[in-house]
Formats: structure tokens, C-alpha cells, sequence
């Protein structure tokens, strides 16, 4: 037993494991078929989104529902800059807006607490799409725009790409002063000010930074779907989905979301193909149930099952 | 010009005074049990979707579908807040984590009353024809069964509002809503209060389904549209002030009919953009603590 808890605290193993992993989905397209990249696709866009949210909720503890809204918006970059510019600098232009946005509603919003912060940024999402909508049927007169085709080995390339950049960022910011800096904010914002932290400045640039993934994300996948419009771009289910998913996998470790957001990613997967009408109903069953007895998500009950395991073990010897 | 500033007027006010309804009850939710109901709009959904059905499959008169539809939604809410919400105020380590993780899980009831209603009824839009003549006052014409809805909308409102200020579970009410430890303490059953709001809460809205249901076309996705407004009412009263949530519903009313006699696909946009107005300059609302 001492050994497996070994195995834990070695951090050279972890990145040894993470880069096989890496390694191994960075070549799957060349013994992939094509379904099970598309799937993988589809995955990692979920684990952006969870990373990206829980990035910014798992220390500060502000509930934002806004995601749809960032993953929108580069939606719509990249159907507007998608004819203009090649493919990777319109995702990071897709990724840039939502983070301009980002900045702006954080520096009007954050200093809101709790519900009311919550609120609003539901409200951004409906807000946005309404707009949108009546600029379409006002202004441009027509309905959604169609955006420019990918292959999808190129679409699973970049979104790849941005996991690897969104893991390696929050990692540093875990690992930071500001990391830190940010818990303390989610521990006591009063004493953090107090202290010396610059409390707005930090919540703002980290909601912006988690926007910009979710941007970034929105506008490689953008290309997958081929016409877009303000109903499917700012769709309210990828607010609550990345939320429900970091609840599910928990959001202590690293590496939780992301197990939250593959198990439910490929649940949902399954789901929609198998019984469309019922998705949504049994979503809500599971995000109920996974509030009632699921506080530390899934990572949690299972490091808690295994530490009672150790802890039985040492009594037994 | 005078003729459509007061059918912009009474206009608000009839919508008004269902928007008041439902805050008021969102508010009573919120204010006592610290739920924020996502799930709030469902009930008026229920509500408006048991009145239609009733009047279209039995003949029975929407008015008396307040005596069916009220005990309905309330044992609902009772359940929900005895088992779903209790167990999740007892678990949670602090007052925002349980608003939040309560919050979270009124999500998930929206998305099942909602996928249950489409199971049942199915997508489309719904609508009957209930007191459906005009009335003209001065000029403005509006439908009769608006005017029904807003009369009732009113008395429930002050009748619960009285119901509130001047019985001894009133009394209760409101001291559970200053603080629940103390007021449990002083004997208050605070479990069998709690549900007892939020109970009426989904009362509350569920009657405003009822009279919506005489005056628009209903469908099952329609609660997160009212939802939505309601939320606006209840941030613009002030979060907990039962009557600031019956004044801010006349306001938003008054406003929405103004939007949407001018442009009617900006009202939803406009309310947005008030409720964005009101969170920077005035967060706690008209008559927040």
C-alpha cells in the first residue's frame, strides 16, 4: 500500500502518464476511425468548457452561468472572421473577443456576490442571443450564417491543442502566487482586500482568461457544425452542462473536471443517440442527484473509499 | 396619442399584476426557504397546462381550476422542499453553499417538470378562448380576460400579503425569514414553515399560470421565459421584500408594455438591459434591506 501512495506523490510519474496519454490521443486520427474522433471531439470540447468553468468557480466560488455565452460568441467570430482568416488565428480571435467580453461584464459584475452574480450571468446568455436575433431579422435580414468546413482531423488537432494549453495554464495558476491570491478570495474576500490581494483585478482577469478558452473552443467547433444560428450558439445547455460535469467529477484535483466531463460527455453521447426525448429529463434526474450525494463529486468518493481503505489496512497490520 | 399612451398604461398593468403574482412568490421562496427556484416558471407552466387541459377535456371554468390547481402545485412544492431542499440545508456547511447547491438543484427540477410536461402534452402552443371580448375604456381596448386575470392577481396578492403581516403563521413566516436558528429556538417548526412557503410559492405561481393560461397561448417550455422576468421583478423589488416584489412586477409591466408598443422583439432585450442597469447602480432594489 505504501508503494500505490507512493506512486501518488510522484510527480515526475504524473507527467510521464499524462504525456503517454497525450501522445496516444494526439495519434489517434491515424488508427482512429472516423466516429471515434469525431466522439473524442466532441469530448474534449466538454472538458475545455468544464476545465475552463472550474478554472474560475473552483477557487473563488463564483457560480457563473456564462459559459454559453463565451462559447457563443466564438461561435459567431469564427462564422464572421472564418472567410477572412486562416483557421488558427480566427480561433484565437474567437477565443480574444470572449475574452474582451469577458473583462467588460466581469468588471461591471464581479463585485455582485453570490445569486445575484449567478443571475446576471444567465442573463447575459439570453441577453446576447435576443440581441442577436433581433440584429439578424432587423438589420441583416436573414437567420444564421453558415461557416466554413473543416476536416476533422484539423478540428481534433486544434481542440487538442487548446486542452493542452488550458491544462498547462491552470496548472501554473494553481501552482502560483495568484492561485493562491484567488483561494483566499474564495476563503474571505474582506480579508483577502486586507491583505493586500487586488480582489477585482484577479476575479476579472481570471473569469476572462476561463472565457477565453471557452471562446477559443467554440470557434474551432463552430467549424464542425457548419451553419450556426443564435438559438444553437448560445444554447443554455453548455452553461449548465460544464457546470454539472465539474460537480460530478469534483473539482478538488486537476484532473477531476476532466474525468466529470468524459464519463458524462460520453454518457450524453450515448443519450442523445439512444433516447433524444428523454435527455433532458434524465440530465435533470442525474444533476438532482448528483447535488444530493455527490458533494465532492466522483473523484471525492472514490479518494474517500480509498483512504478509509488505507486507513483500514494500517489498522489491520 | 393620448389613446396609446393609456393602452400602453393599462396594458402594463394587466401584465403587470401576473408579473407580481409570480415574483411574490419567487420572493417567499427565496426570502424564507433561501431557494432560489430556478424551477419557479414550472409551476406556471403546471398551472397554466392543468387549467387548459381541465377546460378543454371537462368544460370546467378556469376560475375554478384556483381550487384544483392551488392544493396540486402546493403539495408539489411542499414535497420538494421536505425532502430535495431540507436534506440539502442540513448538509450544507454554510448559508451560500446551500444557496448555491440549492439553486443548482432547482435547475435539475427545471429540467425534469419540463421534460415530463413535453412527454405529456408535447411541444406545440396551446390556447383556448375564455372571456375573450373587448373592452374599451376611454379609448383602449383590451380583452376581457385580462381584466379577470389582473382582479385576482391583486386580491391574491394583498390577501396573502394580509395572510402575511397579520396571522400567527405569518408571524412565524417572518421571523424564519429574519433568523431560522433563533426562531426555531422561540418554537417555531421550521422544516413544517419552510415547506409551508414554499409550498405557496409554487401556489403562487402556479394561480398565475392559471389566469396566463386564459390570456396567452401556453406551451411547455414557457416557464424559463417567465423565469426570467420574474427574476428581474424580484432583484428589482430587492431580494426578500414581499411587497417591493408587487410594485417592482407593475413597474416591469409598465415598462414591457412601453418596449413593446414600440418594438415588440426588444422587449425581453430591455428587460435585460434594466435588470444589467439595476445590478450595477442599485443591486439590492427598490425596497432591499
Amino acid at each position: 500500500m505504501d508503494i500505490i501512495r507512493g506512486v501518488f506523490k510522484m510527480p515526475r510519474l504524473w507527467w510521464l502518464i499524462s504525456l503517454i496519454l497525450l501522445v496516444l490521443l494526439a495519434t489517434l486520427p491515424l488508427y482512429g476511425s472516423a466516429y471515434t474522433v469525431i466522439l473524442i471531439t466532441a469530448i474534449i470540447m466538454y472538458v475545455i468548457l468544464t476545465v475552463s468553468w472550474t478554472m474560475f468557480f473552483a477557487p473563488t466560488g463564483y457560480l457563473s452561468l456564462a459559459t454559453a455565452a463565451f462559447f457563443g460568441i466564438g461561435i459567431y467570430t469564427m462564422a464572421i472572421l472564418g472567410e477572412q482568416l486562416p483557421l488558427l488565428p480566427a480561433v484565437i480571435a474567437g477565443g480574444l473577443v470572449s475574452f474582451v467580453v469577458a473583462l467588460i461584464v466581469g468588471a461591471i459584475t464581479l463585485r455582485l456576490r453570490g445569486v445575484y452574480f449567478t443571475i446576471f450571468t444567465f442573463g447575459l446568455v439570453e441577453l446576447i442571443k435576443h440581441l442577436l436575433l433581433f440584429w439578424e431579422i432587423n438589420v441583416t435580414g436573414t437567420r444564421g450564417r453558415f461557416v466554413v468546413l473543416e476536416n476533422n482531423n484539423t478540428i481534433f488537432g486544434v481542440i487538442l491543442g487548446i486542452f493542452v494549453v488550458l491544462m498547462l495554464t491552470y496548472y501554473l495558476l494553481r501552482r502560483s502566487k495568484y492561485g493562491l491570491a484567488l483561494r483566499s478570495i474564495g476563503e474571505n474576500e474582506e480579508a483577502a482586500a486586507h491583505l493586500g490581494v487586488n480582489v477585482n483585478l484577479l476575479k476579472v482577469f481570471t473569469f476572462a482568461l476561463s472565457a477565453f478558452f471557452m471562446g477559443a473552443a467554440g470557434a474551432i467547433m463552430a467549424t464542425r457544425w457548419t451553419y450556426v444560428d443564435p438559438y444553437v450558439a448560445f444554447n443554455v445547455l453548455h452553461s449548465f452542462l460544464p457546470v454539472l460535469m465539474a460537480i460530478f467529477g469534483g473539482m478538488s484535483q486537476l484532473y477531476s473536471p476532466i474525468i466529470g466531463a468524459v464519463i458524462f460527455a460520453y454518457i450524453e453521447e450515448q443519450l442523445l443517440t439512444r433516447f433524444p426525448e428523454y435527455f433532458m429529463l434524465i440530465f435533470g434526474v442525474i444533476l438532482v442527484v448528483a447535488i444530493l450525494y455527490l458533494p465532492n463529486g466522483l473523484v471525492g468518493l472514490v479518494r474517500k473509499w480509498w483512504q478509509k481503505g488505507l486507513r483500514e489496512e494500517n489498522v489491520n497490520s | 396619442m393620448l389613446v396609446s399612451a393609456l393602452n400602453i398604461v393599462i396594458n402594463g398593468l394587466l401584465l403587470g399584476g401576473l408579473y407580481a403574482l409570480v415574483a411574490m412568490g419567487l420572493n417567499l421562496q427565496y426570502g424564507v426557504a433561501r431557494v432560489l427556484n430556478i424551477a419557479h416558471g414550472e409551476f406556471i407552466m403546471l398551472g397554466a397546462f392543468i387549467t387548459w387541459a381541465m377546460y378543454t377535456k371537462f368544460g370546467i371554468n378556469p376560475l375554478l381550476s384556483i381550487v384544483i390547481v392551488g392544493p396540486i402545485v402546493f403539495i408539489i412544492g411542499f414535497i420538494i422542499q421536505r425532502t430535495l431542499f431540507t436534506s440539502l440545508r442540513t448538509s450544507a456547511p454554510s448559508q451560500p453553499a446551500f444557496e448555491g447547491s440549492s439553486m443548482l438543484a432547482s435547475f435539475g427540477l427545471l429540467f425534469i417538470i419540463q421534460n415530463v410536461a413535453l412527454i405529456i402534452w408535447g411541444g406545440d402552443m396551446r390556447a383556448y378562448s375564455y372571456y375573450n371580448f373587448g373592452i374599451n375604456l376611454g379609448g383602449a381596448v383590451f380583452a376581457a380576460n385580462r381584466l379577470i386575470a389582473l382582479i385576482f392577481a391583486v386580491v391574491i396578492g394583498i390577501a396573502f400579503y394580509i395572510f402575511l403581516v397579520r396571522t400567527r403563521i405569518g408571524k412565524a413566516i417572518r421571523a424564519a425569514a429574519e433568523d431560522p436558528t433563533t426562531a426555531g429556538i422561540m418554537g417555531v417548526n421550521i422544516n413544517l414553515v419552510l415547506a409551508l412557503c414554499f409550498g405557496l410559492g409554487a401556489v403562487m405561481a402556479g394561480l398565475a399560470g392559471v389566469f396566463l393560461s386564459m390570456c396567452f397561448p401556453i406551451y411547455p417550455v414557457m416557464g424559463l421565459e417567465y423565469l426570467i422576468i420574474t427574476l428581474i421583478v424580484v432583484v428589482l423589488g430587492g431580494l426578500g421584500s414581499i411587497p417591493g416584489s408587487f410594485i417592482g412586477g407593475f413597474i416591469l409591466g409598465l415598462i414591457g408594455s412601453a418596449v413593446s408598443s414600440w418594438q415588440p422583439s426588444l422587449a425581453l432585450a430591455a428587460y435585460y438591459f434594466i435588470f444589467m442597469l439595476l445590478l450595477i447602480i442599485r443591486p439590492k432594489g427598490i425596497l432591499g434591506k
